[in-house]
């Protein structure tokens, strides 16, 4: 095994960090906190324009160590950059199935930091449970009309695309009938209800009345949009928001040598443990960017990353508010507050990290299928 | 040189050999027929003939030369089959004083964990009970006693040959400074590490194995959610181990040693050997407890009984791991090789 990166790895990842040292100060940060969008439109604008964004998409061919590379410099540095992760995520999947003349409208323009998306695919009675999904697009002469609702469209208000799934054959079985479209979100008939959250992330539902869209939208062929978003599952899952604990300790760390809590044995046994789980989830990560690029990938490892990257970090993230006192609970930059109050924000920003992208159950499910070989238990 | 989590083909050819070796030669019923003592002569001999004892000796004084990356992968195979063997005592103790005869494994040589107690005395060496040489402090001189094995053990939690060992009563060679066991004990964590990911491995398939074949309900206990999700996170549990047993035999076959490496807590930057190493044990030893645990509960009844072998593996996931002391106090120790000691550290 070999873990020291790339010479070429090496400058990428200092063109990445300077990129974002640039466009990225208190200001922006605290704009999207307040705004709840983490989207920061000039730094994806900076990307695209270097063209880190397309070496960074996923995709055959691509280098999975950019990505992974882009998304933990950037939850080093604290920058907002979930909408900039998900156009990343659609720029990669309409590479691969989308039309010529829909990369050179849509991805080109994500890949620019240029325009945005937001994923239309969870509804009020379909989650974990996706293929329950009831938003429908029916076929009229040229047209297909899609009615319905979904959830969780998290970037919805500032994304100029959605990606929607939808159920064009109820009889087709489970997984068969469903049409997935990208579609301009100021198509008459969408509308948005913002949905605030315990963080400071908003969210959205959004709703499609008798929306029309032609056929040259449809990304993949109708009716076969279960394979669009499988693809898309494989690219979101695991090579990015695995790195929230190298950031939590190093501001924990500091605060702890500025308030003398260091000194602390049972606070150094703690963070000695949050430093060994912020390596093994780094090396997990790292290991699911490195069997992508070896193109032999399990489908496991992002799920093995995620699980156990994101439930350290909500236990290692609540132990650390406790150790910080009535300062943890401070809000970010409230004046006293312990780490400038990312530990408050880190404790809610945790909390939804176990349930987005996947549920920890869905992912348990997936590697007691896939990697331990168990029966299917549903 | 890039990022890659694969074995080199040499190290695959290694683990062919070992995982062969160990599976013929150290079945279940050998790792049986060593207790209580917790060692087989004829196992040991057997790995004389392949020179494995020499192994981690440099060539220049008669060993095998093998890079730590490559013992990784023999003690992970050691780990899986529970073999009863001090080879990781052994080849850390003849890094340090490597006689013909102990780089032959004629004669066994141990390494104390801890320095020697006010009377002189190592206590509780592990290989300790069967080793004619024990390599451990006493007092500022890192020294090598050669005394006869008492080749008893108390009974103890891990079947392991433990034994309290003098460090005045035999023949006397003095090898360095205290602080040179350091670099030692860091290739013992290592080592021990990747035994640990052995058992964490092979417990981890024992208990899919057995909930599949296991039937309650009219069906395989195996096809239980609350029993799939409790299998479900141990594969990262045990990945981890293995990948950082790895990185940090690979800091120390680069040389990242002694400040060599790097330890930036900002970026979670850290190639430096003895952080890692000290990781390493840790999170192994969290691995097997919690791989054994969950292995032997889902065995039920059965898991607890002698009769079964998973719960050879939970002992001594515990017994080799805690033999060097409390784990509290390695990750107090890990605190200070990523922070400075504690003291120093105040108020900054």
């Amino acid at each position: 095994m070999d873990f020291r990166l790339t010479e070429q790895h090496e400058a990428l990842r200092s063109e990445i960090r300077a990129c974002i040292d640039a466009h990225i100060d208190d200001e922006v940060i605290e704009r999207a906190h307040r705004t709840g969008a983490n989207h920061c439109v000039e730094l994806a604008k900076a990307l695209g324009d270097s063209g880190l964004l397309a070496q960074a998409m996923p995709g055959e061919g691509q280098d999975p160590m950019a990505m992974w590379m882009l998304s933990s410099e950037a939850e080093k540095a604290g920058a907002p950059f979930d909408s900039v992760g998900m156009a990343l995520v659609i720029a990669g999947v309409l590479n691969e199935a989308g039309t010529a003349a829909q990369n050179q409208r849509v991805t080109a323009a994500l890949l620019a930091g240029e325009e945005f998306v937001c994923f239309g695919l969870t509804e009020p009675d379909g989650g974990s449970d996706l293929p329950a999904i009831t938003t429908r697009a029916v076929r009229d002469g040229d047209e297909w009309v899609i009615n319905g609702s979904k959830m969780w469209t998290t970037m919805a208000q500032v994304s100029d695309w959605v990606f929607l799934l939808t159920r064009t054959d109820s009889n087709a079985g489970r997984y068969g009938g469903f049409t997935v479209f990208i579609i301009p979100m100021d198509t008459p008939g969408i509308t948005i209800d913002p949905i605030h959250t315990m963080s400071t992330e908003r969210s959205n539902a959004t709703f499609y009345d008798d929306v029309r869209v032609g056929d040259e939208w449809v990304v993949g062929e109708a009716n076969e949009g279960w394979r669009v978003v499988s693809i898309m599952f494989g690219f979101e899952r695991g090579m990015a928001n695995t790195g929230a604990l190298t950031p939590l300790l190093a501001r924990f760390g500091k605060w702890a040598e500025a308030s003398g809590v260091i000194a602390d044995p049972v606070h150094r046994e703690r963070m000695a443990q949050v430093a060994i789980d912020a390596q093994v989830a780094e090396l997990l990560t790292q290991r699911t960017a490195w069997t992508a690029a070896v193109g032999e990938p399990s489908g496991t490892e992002g799920s093995i990353a995620k699980v156990f990257a994101t439930e350290a970090y909500q236990r290692h993230a609540r132990w650390a508010q406790a150790a910080a006192g009535p300062e943890g609970l401070l809000g970010l930059n409230e004046p006293g507050a312990a780490t400038d109050g990312w530990i408050d924000h880190d404790v809610r920003h945790s909390v939804p990290q176990t349930f987005q992208g996947g549920t920890t159950e869905i992912n348990r499910n997936n590697i007691a299928e896939r990697h331990l070989n168990l029966p299917r238990a549903r | 040189m890039a990022l890659d989590f694969s074995l080199s083909v040499d190290q695959e050819a290694i683990a062919d050999a070992f995982g062969a070796f160990f599976a013929a030669e150290s079945p279940i019923d050998v790792v049986r027929g060593a207790e209580p003592l917790g060692y087989s002569p004829r196992l040991w001999q057997k790995l004389g003939s392949l020179e494995a004892p020499g192994m981690s000796v440099p060539p220049h004084a008669g060993g095998g030369g093998a890079t730590l990356s490559d013992l990784v992968v023999v003690a992970e195979a050691l780990g899986e089959s529970i073999a009863p063997v001090p080879l990781v005592e052994h080849w850390v103790a003849s890094r340090a004083y490597p006689t013909p005869e102990i780089v032959s494994g004629d004669q066994i040589a141990a390494i104390a964990l801890r320095p020697a107690d006010a009377e002189g005395i190592w206590r509780l060496v592990p290989g300790g009970a069967v080793a004619g040489v024990v390599v451990g402090v006493d007092g500022d001189e890192l020294v090598a006693v050669h005394s006869s094995a008492p080749m008893v053990s108390p009974r103890n939690h891990g079947s392991a040959p433990l034994a309290d060992r003098s460090a005045r009563g035999g023949q006397r060679v003095v090898l360095g400074e205290a602080a040179d066991l350091d670099r030692y004990l860091d290739l013992w964590r290592v080592l021990t590490a990747a035994a640990l990911v052995g058992i964490a491995e092979r417990a981890m398939r024992m208990g899919v194995d057995y909930v599949l074949e296991r039937h309650q309900f009219g069906r395989p206990i195996g096809s239980f959610q609350s029993i799939q999700h409790g299998l479900a996170d141990l594969p990262a549990l045990v990945d981890g181990g293995r990948f950082l047993a790895h990185k940090a035999a690979w800091a120390f076959d680069a040389g990242l040693v002694d400040g060599a490496g790097v330890i930036d807590m900002d970026e979670g930057n850290i190639t430096e050997f003895a952080p890692l190493a000290a990781m390493a044990l840790v999170h192994a030893a969290d691995a097997a407890a919690v791989s054994t645990d969950r292995s032997l509960h889902y065995h039920g009844g059965y898991g607890f009984s002698l009769e079964y072998d998973i719960q050879l593996y939970f002992r001594r996931a515990r017994g080799w791991a805690n033999i060097i002391g409390d784990l509290s106090l390695q990750r107090r120790r890990l605190a200070d090789l990523l922070w400075g000691r504690a003291e120093a550290t105040a108020g900054r």
